[in-house]
């Protein structure tokens, strides 16, 4: 126990300390996991033997992240991008594993090694840039989008891979194989189900696995849900995301697939859910940390002994790899019309092997196609050239980008900003009518609610929202406040309301806050708490329903109308001082005498103004719409006004 | 850089800009002049409740008054008509102490729909723009204005596709310029019906 826990403290020591300071650096997270990796275990060696073990737990971070990008793939989308996919994706595994072979093969290795090997090199790391493309912000470009096309691929591509390399074994290596193994025990130590199944029957497990997920995922996930978020308990909540993702996991591992491949489809089966960004939140902090954890392993992984006496071969092998990639991509690129930075940001965050790449290697040694030398550095090949990526963005951002960014620039602003999404929280009888307002204007609106049977009745009338708890910054965080140029706080509860324009206000200044009060005292905190437009709830629509009774009382219609622009306009300009008030007595008791008093003298006010006339100097009430004084047309008859007016003097007209 | 003699107060009535072809373009040319102040009224005040305070600051600060609209029957759009109502205010406009506007001058420009033709005595809509903006001159010289003519843009729905906006958007802006430069004929201009075609005679030192 107490070994686990020294463990644990080393790694996450190692994290605590050296991401910060890459980040502060302008490295990414990322290339801090790798480093903290290295101190950690080649360089210190206070980690070491356990590294695999650690990486195949860490693994289930990969799984993870693919469980969230499914989340954010609704099937619609995913067909809309098949063409990229299939195209991109496929011609960039083809093209790359035929060039690495031939330039295997050019070295005189065995055609089946060569294949092997080029079908390992033509993946790409999906941790390393979707967690970088996430930090940076480049997931919604051009580059960032195809890379993404071209990864998923990929990660699909695994698995026919997976079945194809047993088939090149050579028969030295399993004879080899055979002599040590003979004694020791077989391979499948792993639980199976479908270990010594023949291959139709094989064939059905799988096909009813994948679809008891697909009809389980849509039907029985919503009920689940529901009957675990009416309990109001958020870690059962959470428990249920972790279940189904690490259940998923386990399923598909049963069956001989893929978890990453399974969990993914789950996530995409999931994304039309209501829960969908409640899920990600929960799932969002053991993804980060696992995939933390997967990188740093790879850091510790690195053998610098092995990589010492053959430095040079490893260096051109990475560095050959990478220029072959990058230089495959930049074809595609020309062929698929990306163009400019978008075009840079494809070639080069692709160009490096992926952690898929470790798992076909022990693959192919396991299934002697590969010698396990060979493999030795070929993984150092694939982790070193994972330790470059971050630095190929550093500079596509820093070189790259700025040369590009100068053209835009020069571009003409766009009229109006549809990019700008908005996020509502809280979709009460307030937020409702928001939302109504700016869909029915076209504007993509983002809604959130804690309850769930608003959500059910609000999915009953088509409009599509999410449950979870917006006063949680990991789910406003999901729910893409970073992009959003709006949020509009509208929930029922003044503290939690008060608390999200706080947070949001500090952490994302660029986001402009609208919040609704429930009174008077809350429209002042939410102001101190930052938001940039506050309307009272019930002030609206009160002043309308007292507009409707002096009507009723026979007051002119249009002379309450008037009334009430006046009241208004002597609300707000009076607002300011009693906030001012407000904030001096910051005794805790709110309403002193101070505060008291200056509410009396408003209501004088708004009194004074309502009766203010046009004999008064200061009349604002009727100013205007009132007469001019009885016989002031006199002095302008048979008289040039231009030259007469200065000339009056005379007794009559009284100012 | 040119020099800034005048300053130019440009109020803009319209209430549909989203499907503005003529005056929105316009109204940004002028944006881009210097010593014009570009004020757009249903922008400001979308509930009608004009700030009069303010308006008649702006009016005591300003050499030059120009009202930018779209004709509606005959007449501007109605917060320019409330703005009227409200800001020329008797003992600020008119009356014994209402000399504010006093030697300002004053122009409008319009688009209307309808072609030139049609505002003639023999056209069907009878009357002369200048006719037809009598109230408007007649305020001018209650409240002490000098009154110019309006730029009039005609036939204002097809001016796009006839490729008629550089054009008056060139126009407008020499008018302008000329106006805060100080290099307008008034003696000349005050006569003609509209300043459309006689830019050319009107300002000087182009």
């Amino acid at each position: 126990m107490t070994g686990y826990f020294l463990q644990a403290f080393i790694y996450l020591v190692a994290a605590v300390i050296a991401v910060p300071l890459a980040k502060r650096f302008g490295l990414g997270s990322v290339l801090g996991y790798l480093i903290a990796g290295v101190v950690i275990g080649p360089v210190i060696g206070l980690v070491g033997e356990e590294t695999s073990v650690i990486q195949h737990f860490a693994e289930f971070g990969v799984v993870m992240m693919l469980f969230v990008v499914g989340l954010e793939l609704e099937p619609k989308m995913l067909w809309g991008m098949r063409h990229r996919l299939m195209g991109l994706g496929g011609l960039q595994v083809v093209l790359t594993a035929v060039a690495v072979m031939a330039v295997a093969i050019w070295l005189e290795f065995q055609w089946s090694i060569a294949l092997t090997v080029g079908l390992v090199f033509a993946l790409s790391s999906t941790a390393i840039v979707l967690q970088t493309f996430n930090e940076k912000g480049l997931g919604k470009t051009e580059g960032g989008r195809n890379a993404f096309s071209v990864l998923l691929f990929q990660d699909i591509a695994v698995i026919p891979m997976l079945a194809f390399i047993p088939l090149l074994a050579l028969p030295d290596l399993v004879d080899k194989a055979q002599l040590v193994a003979t004694s020791a025990a077989q391979q499948h130590d792993e639980i199976s189900l479908v270990a010594g199944l023949p291959s139709w029957a094989y064939a059905m497990v799988i096909t009813a696995a994948i679809t008891g997920l697909v009809v389980g995922g849509h039907y029985l996930s919503r009920p689940l849900f529901r009957f675990v978020a009416s309990s109001g308990l958020r870690e059962i909540f959470t428990a249920t995301a972790l279940m189904l993702v690490i259940g998923i996991a386990a399923l598909m591992s049963l069956v001989g697939l893929s978890p990453a491949l399974g969990t993914f489809l789950a996530g995409v089966i999931l994304a039309n859910s209501e829960f969908r960004h409640e899920l990600e939140s929960n799932i969002d902090p053991f993804k980060g940390l696992l995939l933390g954890l997967f990188f740093i392993t790879v850091g510790a992984g690195i053998d610098f002994a092995i990589l010492w006496q053959q430095l040079g071969i490893i260096l051109l092998l990475t560095l050959g790899l990478m220029l072959l990639k990058a230089l495959v991509l930049l074809i595609l690129s020309v062929v698929f019309k990306i163009r400019k930075s978008d075009r840079w940001l494809f070639a080069l965050s692709l160009a490096q092997a992926g952690e898929f790449g470790f798992v076909l290697l022990s693959f192919s040694v396991q299934n002697h196609v590969l010698p396990t030398e060979m493999v030795q550095t070929l993984s150092l090949v694939v982790a070193i050239s994972m330790f470059l990526t971050p630095g190929l963005f550093i500079a596509f951002e820093k070189l790259i980008e700025p040369r590009y960014r100068v053209a835009k620039s020069e571009r003409k602003a766009d009229d109006i900003d549809e990019l700008g999404t908005v996020i509502i929280a809280g979709m009460g009888r307030f937020g409702q009518v928001v939302n109504r307002l700016l869909t029915a204007n076209g504007v993509k609106t983002v809604v959130l609610d804690h309850d769930i049977s608003q959500i059910d009745v609000l999915r009953k009338i088509n409009i599509k929202s999410y449950f979870g708890d917006a006063s949680r910054a990991d789910l406003l965080h999901t729910a893409g406040i970073e992009e959003a140029s709006l949020l509009v706080v509208s929930m029922d509860n003044p503290d939690s309301a008060t608390e999200v324009v706080k947070y949001v206000k500090k952490t994302y200044p660029q986001v402009k806050v609208l919040a609704r009060a429930f009174d008077r005292g809350h429209a002042y905190m939410l102001r101190s708490a930052g938001a940039d437009y506050i309307q009272k709830e019930t002030l609206l629509s009160a002043l309308e329903l007292g507009a409707d009774a002096m009507r009723c009382l026979g007051f002119h219609p249009f002379h309450v109308e008037q009334q009430k622009n006046i009241f208004r306009r002597v609300e707000k300009r009076s607002s300011d001082v009693l906030y001012q008030a407000w904030c001096d007595d910051s005794s805790g008791e709110r309403f002193d005498n101070n505060y008291r008093k200056l509410f009396i003298e408003l209501e004088e006010t708004i009194k004074q103004e309502m009766v203010k006339d046009r004999s008064d100097k200061h009349a604002t009430s009727e100013r205007g719409w009132t007469p001019p004084p009885k016989g002031y047309d006199e002095i302008l008859e048979g008289e040039e006004p231009i030259d007469s007016i200065p000339t009056i003097a005379d007794g009559r007209i009284t100012p | 850089m040119s020099e800034i003699k005048k300053r130019i107060l440009l109020l803009l009535a319209h209430p549909s800009q989203h499907r503005s072809e003529v005056n929105i373009p316009l109204f940004e040319a002028a944006k881009s002049i210097e010593g014009v102040t570009a004020v757009d009224l249903y922008g400001e005040y979308p509930r009608f409740d004009i700030n009069i305070e303010r308006e008649q600051q702006r009016l005591i600060d300003h050499d030059i008054v120009i009202f930018q609209f779209p004709l509606y029957w005959y007449s501007t759009p109605a917060i320019l008509k409330e703005w009227q109502d409200l800001v020329l205010e008797y003992g600020f406009a008119y009356g014994a102490d209402g000399v504010a506007l006093k030697n300002k001058l004053f122009l409008c420009a319009l688009s209307a729909g309808g072609k030139e033709d049609a505002y003639k005595s023999q056209g069907y809509n009878h009357f002369t723009i200048r006719q037809l903006l009598a109230p408007l001159e007649q305020t001018a010289s209650l409240t002490g204005m000098r009154y110019l003519p309006p730029l009039a843009l005609f036939g204002a729905r097809t001016a796009i596709e006839d490729n008629r906006m550089s054009f008056y958007i060139n126009n407008w802006q020499r008018l302008l310029k000329a106006l805060v430069e100080d290099r307008l004929d008034l003696r000349k201009a005050a006569k003609l019906d509209k300043l459309n075609d006689q830019l050319d005679s009107i300002i000087r030192g182009e």
